[in-house]
């Protein structure tokens, strides 16, 4: 059994000095999904309708937009206009890599750690963009030194640590489902694989909500003008809610 | 015991002990997080929304650690780079 699709090669071209490149399972299906998110989103917004009467279509991805926005907005208390892009793009891409779970022959790119490194490294370089963008070069700085200049080193480490966190988490929860659907069928096959199949539905949505939430929690947190004063999110953040909440049931 | 005998050995018991001490305490976490999460559901009924993103996000950030128990255990299992260089040494 191959648990990493990097090593499932369909096609080498051999390009002279250059050394040889490998199309695998993993570049195929990323370029698959991407295709359809394309295609598919092109050709519902070709003919958007502003009336009574529009395109089921249409209405699926009008409800998907605003439930996106909503949640950003809930989440960084900020208008959604310029986040909804990026994050938008990484619930959608993650959410469909994982939902063609149930599609026979399919593998996905998510249960490649390559594909989930490079999603965490893209949150990673969008924090400071975002940040800067919103609060200038030295005001991002400055949150390194908060609360003292002592916490420096450790905040550089807590930004590598919850970009590897990001990548490990996704990657293990994808790549543990079709693990775990491969043991499954090898010792009890046709009916509970497909229970099992059906639970990877859900964790997969899930984590492409909780990949997407976030990237949004650490986007607010660089952008946010008063650290500290509203809920902060992140890492420190299930510590201070597990905290709030022991001090309110003592 | 041979080399390649004690690294399997070692292999899958360390893979073994690892997913089980290691879903040990995320496990625990997670009930307690969700038995605090449907009291205050009980208590605020109108939050339950606001509870219940915030309980997913912290589910998910206790059950990383679980993940990446099994990670390891997975590596330990089908990707040991222990075996590999014992293999390549013992064929080469």
């Amino acid at each position: 059994m191959r648990i990493n699709p990097d090593q499932i090669v369909f096609w080498q071209w051999h390009l002279g000095d250059w050394g040889v490149l490998n199309i695998n399972a993993t570049i195929l299906f990323t370029w698959l999904v991407m295709a359809i998110l394309v295609i598919g989103s092109r050709l519902i917004t070709y003919r958007l309708s502003s009336g009574m009467h529009m395109s089921r279509w249409q209405n699926l991805l009008e409800v998907l937009v605003q439930g996106m926005q909503t949640q950003i907005r809930d989440m960084s208390e900020q208008e959604p206009g310029r986040y909804l892009p990026f994050v938008g793009t990484l619930f959608v891409f993650i959410a469909l890599s994982n939902l063609l779970m149930v599609v026979p022959g399919y593998r996905p790119p998510t249960s490649s750690l390559s594909t989930t490194t490079a999603l965490a490294i893209c949150v990673l370089l969008a924090v400071p963009i975002y940040g800067v963008a919103e609060r200038g070069l030295s005001g991002y700085l400055r949150k390194y030194l908060q609360p003292t200049p002592l916490m420096l080193p450790f905040n550089i480490i807590g930004e590598v640590s919850r970009t590897i966190a990001l990548a490990i988490r996704l990657y293990g929860n994808v790549m543990s489902g079709t693990v775990i659907i491969a043991i499954l069928i090898s010792v009890a096959p046709f009916f509970f694989p497909i229970l099992i199949e059906l639970l990877g539905l859900l964790t997969g949505l899930v984590q492409a909500y909780i990949f997407a939430v976030l990237a949004m929690v650490y986007i607010a947190s660089a952008t946010r003008a008063h650290p500290g004063k509203s809920k902060s999110a992140g890492d420190e953040d299930v510590s201070t809610l597990a905290q709030t909440t022991e001090d309110k049931y003592k | 015991m041979t080399d390649l005998g004690l690294i399997a050995a070692v292999s899958i018991v360390m893979a073994g002990l690892t997913i089980a001490v290691g879903s040990l305490g995320p496990a625990f976490g997670e009930a307690r997080t969700a038995a605090q999460a449907l009291a205050a559901i009980a208590q605020q009924p109108d939050e339950a929304n606001t509870i219940a993103r915030t309980l997913f996000v912290s589910l998910a950030m206790i059950e990383s650690t679980a993940i990446y128990c099994f990670v390891v255990s997975m590596i330990l299992i089908f990707a040991n780079p222990f075996w590999d260089a014992a293999l390549q040494r013992a064929g080469g």
